[in-house]
């Protein structure tokens, strides 16, 4: 009645064909999706770490009355358009503060202009035939090279590009997270707090889980709005600053903090509050003595992906004004600002072709920031991760 | 006396007048205790109520202050204010050591303010979300009283060049009228969700089922990470790279099939934008992959089945709800998307279904909008709030729709485990 | 001889069950079929380090039911699903040993596990009907393999299954509606139904009514005692009673071992190993 092992075998090919191809295709799709990661990796090294490095030139700089009236006359006429105006600008400050470099003249290594800097990383300059040779000839004597950027990670931003570099933006960064934190830690811990431990199962409760779930999921460019109708129009925060940016931010970061520490909070067992509670402990002390302590590591964890998270916003920010122009650094709460994403946004919008290096060059930095924040997260998630 | 010291001279009279209520309290409590009382409380609880009481009132008193000045524009001298809340902390203070009694619970009491304190932080998110609503219905509202509701769900002209003049009292010195069809935006938005959802559903769902199914155990512990790095990277970065990167290759290679791209073509963003979401579709499916009961695999198994007739024709319609909630969510992230299409997309409203044509979305215009140097009252500004609403209404039911969804998966099989 | 076998018994040595063929019951029932099913021989498995099953010899006969019987943990679910190599599934798995069907060693290369599994299915204890409507529940397998081409076949299969099972009268007008809409005995008798749908020699039931109430229970019984007809069946049971009542063959294992294999009846008023006589009087279990 019943077909041998044989026959079946027989008919079941085709069906082991098919199966092998679903293995196979999905396989690929997730090979797809790794690889975009590295093609995005590499195109942003290619296109970013040449900003790790800037276009020197050792030229003559004559200090003199001249130049303290003109400074471009301090260097020679064929490489006055090489050398940074950002540094011509410098020397009369510079002849000031020393009075005994009047009159004399050295050979010295100065900031090269963007062209020269483009030029020497090949690629496209707007260096004219004579200036190319003569930047070809100081670099075959040596008196033409690239060297590592420290004003990169220095100095604010510039409209040139040899001078721009992020250290604006990330102090705007570091103030506007202290003020995310300092906001969005505490009452995030806390409605968690109250969600898991305090809370009966009514309608408000229910309400604020609702709530909470829908405001994960508000696209982030809302709270730029409610950042500029609320703080900015209604209460008259100070508008570009880190201030401003860290409220907005913290309202967008608090469902992330509820709900990592409602998990936190959930995975430990009611064995632990119900033997708390056995010797007389009351409600908060069993949070405050035996729940916190246990899920604190689940909480950090949160809040770090949390602060990984506001880090790369950049949408809120534009709508409340954080990406204006800021050449200095500044640790105010309540000065115009910038921030890191925002920096990035606008070094992508400039036409200068020299500040696409310097755009790549700042995500590679943001990115190392993220992911080794991410990658603390995950090795405290490791670290303390308990079996109940 | 400037106001940075007064607000610094406030704080440490408070904080000294808390630490006297602790010690104070705390001292009477002990003296109490060791005359052989029975107290109902510690005398550290005693300590810490008479500071809740000491601190408490008087930072109302502050806060509310500051509240009615803000609303009703009221002038109190920040003097006099911070003074009346001194006055509310030291009779505080007072009350508080009173109530050091054995008959009075103090733990009972604390826990009744932590309470109240826990629940108040809980508001916070009420209020965000109302503070959303408002702030947007509110302008939204002052926008339709300027412009047609209808011209602006209907019209297919999104042109609001002139609306400075108008907001200036010179509409008549504009060459036209602005027009608020925001046909065009809805169009672009749509398009460019549309291509992002094609890559991301396909690959994410796929990718998910390799890593629930088929992958072995060390694959899927270092697949994770990698495409939580993907979902970890900043939209401007992403915006960046279609921008830069992606737009010219689309140019290129429609090039070579003889179309004509623009370099603000709706494909390089929505590709990049579905690369975005990938880890997305995949991490919410691979949870509810993983949550279709092992029972379901083996019953299949069982009847002779192959791996892969198990996974198309029992687990994945068992998981069918789960992932298209994750895909309504993804949807709704797509539609909000705001950087990778300010840097990738076009500015010009668009009404065309070819994708390499360059066309711009929703959150586009509202950046647009709200980055120019017109006025706040302007209708172009305020276009931004109408738009936002829309925005808001419809990733809201997205998302509402996809919670009931996933709810009634995890209530199916949790049932069904008995 | 059978009192040697209790003196050896009763020293608490390992027993085979018959000295010249020791996967054969240590009495034979007179009225039962005697084809051979499957043949076991010196089977072991480990989970791990952990040895879940110690040199199990048994021989299952065509169109009877044999009941697995054990205190729990004692691997007789483990061996039931040596049968149809559900244990391929879980990781770190060795298996040693002979289980031979059809002239065949299940566990060889070239046994393809799928063709195994078509020809013995399984019936588990929780009913586990697939998210599907009662008639795709029993279709769905058979048109897999291809058993039927046309619709009216398909009908008629799936008529065919639930009569057998005992579930047409109850369902035949809402085959449309969720397998999941059946109460607990009904989805169970849907899942024997869509076991029987693909025409198997064996089915294998893991404690197939432990999650039902007695009423449903009983139905399982009648049903199986029906099924014995076409089907060879071999169920892991708790509940000794149910062995009793259902089972011509019963197997005792204890802590991976076969200690006792005989006609259900000399098991359960003469037992010849002092540990099945303990299980079965209840002293421990």
């Amino acid at each position: 009645m019943s077909q041998s092992f044989d026959e079946i075998t027989a008919q079941l090919k085709r069906r082991h064909r098919k199966s092998a191809r679903l293995k196979w295709v999905s396989m690929s799709a997730l090979i797809l999706a790794a690889a975009f990661l590295v093609v995005f990796i590499s195109d942003m090294l290619i296109k970013g770490l040449p900003a790790f490095q800037q276009a020197q030139i050792q030229v003559e700089v004559t200090y003199s009355e001249q130049s303290q009236q003109m400074p471009p006359a301090a260097v020679n006429e064929d490489v006055r358009r090489l050398v940074s105006r950002g540094f011509l600008r410098t020397l009369p400050r510079a002849m000031k503060q020393n009075p005994e470099l009047m009159g004399t003249t050295r050979m010295e290594w100065v900031l090269a202009d963007s062209s020269v800097d483009q030029y020497l990383k090949g690629n496209h300059s707007g260096l004219k035939e004579s200036q190319r040779t003569v930047v070809d000839k100081l670099a075959e004597q040596g008196r033409a090279e690239l060297k590592f950027n420290t004003r990169f990670f220095t100095s604010g931003d510039s409209k040139m590009p040899e001078l721009a570099g992020i250290a604006a933006a990330a102090m705007g960064t570091v103030m506007t997270m202290i003020v995310t934190m300092l906001v969005c830690f505490p009452i995030g811990v806390m409605t968690a707090i109250y969600l898991e431990e305090f809370a009966t199962d009514n309608w408000l409760t229910q309400t604020i889980e609702i709530n909470i779930n829908n405001l994960a999921a508000v696209p982030s460019i809302l709270f730029g709005l409610l950042g500029l109708a609320i703080y900015i129009n209604f209460f008259g925060v100070p508008r570009s600053t880190p201030i401003v940016g860290g409220l907005t931010l913290a309202l967008m970061t608090l469902p992330v903090i509820i709900i990592a520490t409602r998990t936190a909070l959930r995975s430990v067992p009611d064995t632990i509050r119900q033997a708390a509670f056995g010797v007389g402990c009351s409600r908060w002390q069993v949070v405050r003595d035996h729940v916190l302590p246990v899920s604190l590591p689940g909480i950090l964890t949160g809040s770090i992906i949390g602060l990984a998270q506001a880090m790369g916003e950049t949408a809120p920010l534009i709508i409340i004004g954080m990406v204006a122009f800021i050449p200095d650094v500044s640790a105010s709460f309540t000065d115009a600002s910038t921030v890191m994403p925002a920096q990035i946004f606008t070094w992508a919008g400039e036409p200068d072709r020299a500040f696409v290096e310097k755009t790549a060059g700042g995500i590679l930095v943001l990115l190392a920031v993220l992911i080794s924040l991410n990658a603390t997260a995950v090795w405290l998630r490791k670290k303390f991760e308990r079996r109940w | 006396m400037p106001t940075n010291q007064i607000y610094l001279l406030f704080s440490g009279v408070l904080l000294a007048l808390g630490l006297a209520a602790f010690f104070m309290a705390r001292a009477r409590a002990s003296r109490l205790r060791e005359n052989g009382m029975a107290m109902y409380a510690q005398p550290d609880q005693y300590a810490w109520f008479s500071v809740l009481t000491t601190a408490g009132p008087a930072v109302l008193v502050g806060a509310l202050g500051a509240f009615v000045m803000l609303l009703i524009g009221a002038e109190i001298p920040t003097l006099y204010l911070l003074g009346a809340s001194l006055v509310v902390a030291t009779i505080g203070l007072l009350v508080g050591l009173m109530q050091v009694r054995p008959t009075f619970h103090a733990r009972q009491a604390i826990e009744v303010v932590i309470r109240a304190v826990l629940a108040t932080a809980a508001m916070v998110s009420i209020v965000t979300t109302l503070g959303i609503l408002l702030s947007i219905v509110f302008e939204a509202l002052r926008f339709f009283q300027m412009q047609s509701f209808w011209e602006f769900i209907t019209g297919t002209t999104w042109a609001p060049g002139d609306s400075f003049l108008a907001a200036a009292g010179r509409a008549d010195e504009g060459a036209s009228a602005a027009q608020f069809g925001s046909v065009p935006l809805f169009a672009g938005t749509f398009i460019i969700t549309l291509i992002a959802m094609l890559v991301a559903i396909p690959i994410g769902l796929l990718a998910a089922i390799y890593m629930a199914e088929f992958a072995p155990t060390r694959v899927r512990t270092l697949a994770k990470p990698v495409l939580e790095v993907l979902a970890g990277i900043p939209t401007v970065v992403y915006g960046f790279f279609a921008a830069i990167t992606v737009a010219p290759v689309i140019v290129d290679v429609a090039g070579f099939f003889g179309l004509d791209a623009s370099f603000n073509n709706a494909l390089a963003p929505g590709i990049v934008m579905g690369i975005m979401i990938i880890p997305f579709i995949s991490s919410l499916s691979d949870d509810v992959i993983n949550a279709v009961p092992d029972s379901m695999r083996q019953g299949s198994l069982a009847l002779g089945m192959t791996k892969a007739e198990t996974i198309t024709s029992v687990v994945l319609p068992a998981a069918i709800p789960g992932i298209i909630s994750a895909s309504l969510l993804a949807v709704s992230r797509a539609l909000g998307e705001t950087m990778i299409v300010v840097m990738a997309a076009g500015m010009r409203p668009n009404l065309t279904a070819n994708p390499l044509e360059d066309m711009t979305t929703v959150t586009v215009r509202i950046v647009a909008a709200l980055t120019g140097d017109q006025e706040f009252e302007s209708a172009e500004t305020l276009s931004a709030f109408a738009l936002g609403l829309v925005l808001f209404v419809v990733t809201l039911t997205l998302n509402m729709v996809s919670v009931i969804m996933i709810r009634r998966f995890r209530e199916k099989y949790r049932a069904n485990d008995l | 001889m059978i009192n040697e076998q209790i003196a050896r018994a009763e020293t608490g040595a390992p027993k085979q069950a018959h000295d010249s063929s020791p996967g054969q019951p240590v009495r034979v029932n007179e009225d039962a079929n005697h084809d051979l099913s499957i043949r076991v021989r010196d089977l072991n498995l480990w989970y791990g380090k952990n040895q879940a099953l110690k040199n199990v010899n048994i021989d299952i006969f065509q169109k009877n039911v044999t009941a697995l019987i054990g205190p729990s943990g004692c691997g007789k679910s483990t061996f039931l699903r040596c049968l149809n190599r559900m244990n391929d599934l879980i990781k770190n798995v060795r298996i040693e040993g002979l289980v031979e069907m059809d002239g065949r060693d299940v566990n060889e290369a070239k046994m393809d596990e799928i063709a195994l599994r078509r020809r013995v299915g399984m019936v588990f204890q929780k009913p586990n009907p697939f998210p599907k409507s009662i008639y795709e529940n029993i279709a769905y397998a058979p048109r897999m393999h291809d058993l039927v081409s046309r619709k009216s076949d398909q009908d008629e299969l799936v008529e065919q299954a639930l009569r057998d099972a005992g579930l047409w009268n109850e369902v035949k007008d809402k085959l449309a509606e969720p397998g999941t809409s059946l109460s607990g005995g009904q989805q169970q008798r849907l899942c024997i139904a869509r076991a029987i749908a693909v025409k198997p020699d064996v089915i294998l039931m893991d404690e197939p009514t432990s999650a039902l109430d007695p009423i449903s229970t009983a139905t399982i019984e009648d049903l199986m005692d029906k099924l014995k007809q076409q089907f060879t069946i071999v169920t892991v049971t708790h509940n000794m009673q149910q062995a009793a009542r259902v089972a011509d063959y019963t197997a005792f294992f204890h802590l991976g071992e076969l200690i006792e294999y005989n006609d259900t009846r000399m098991m359960f008023s003469n037992p010849h190993t002092k540990k099945a006589e303990d299980y079965i009087t209840g002293r421990y279990g």
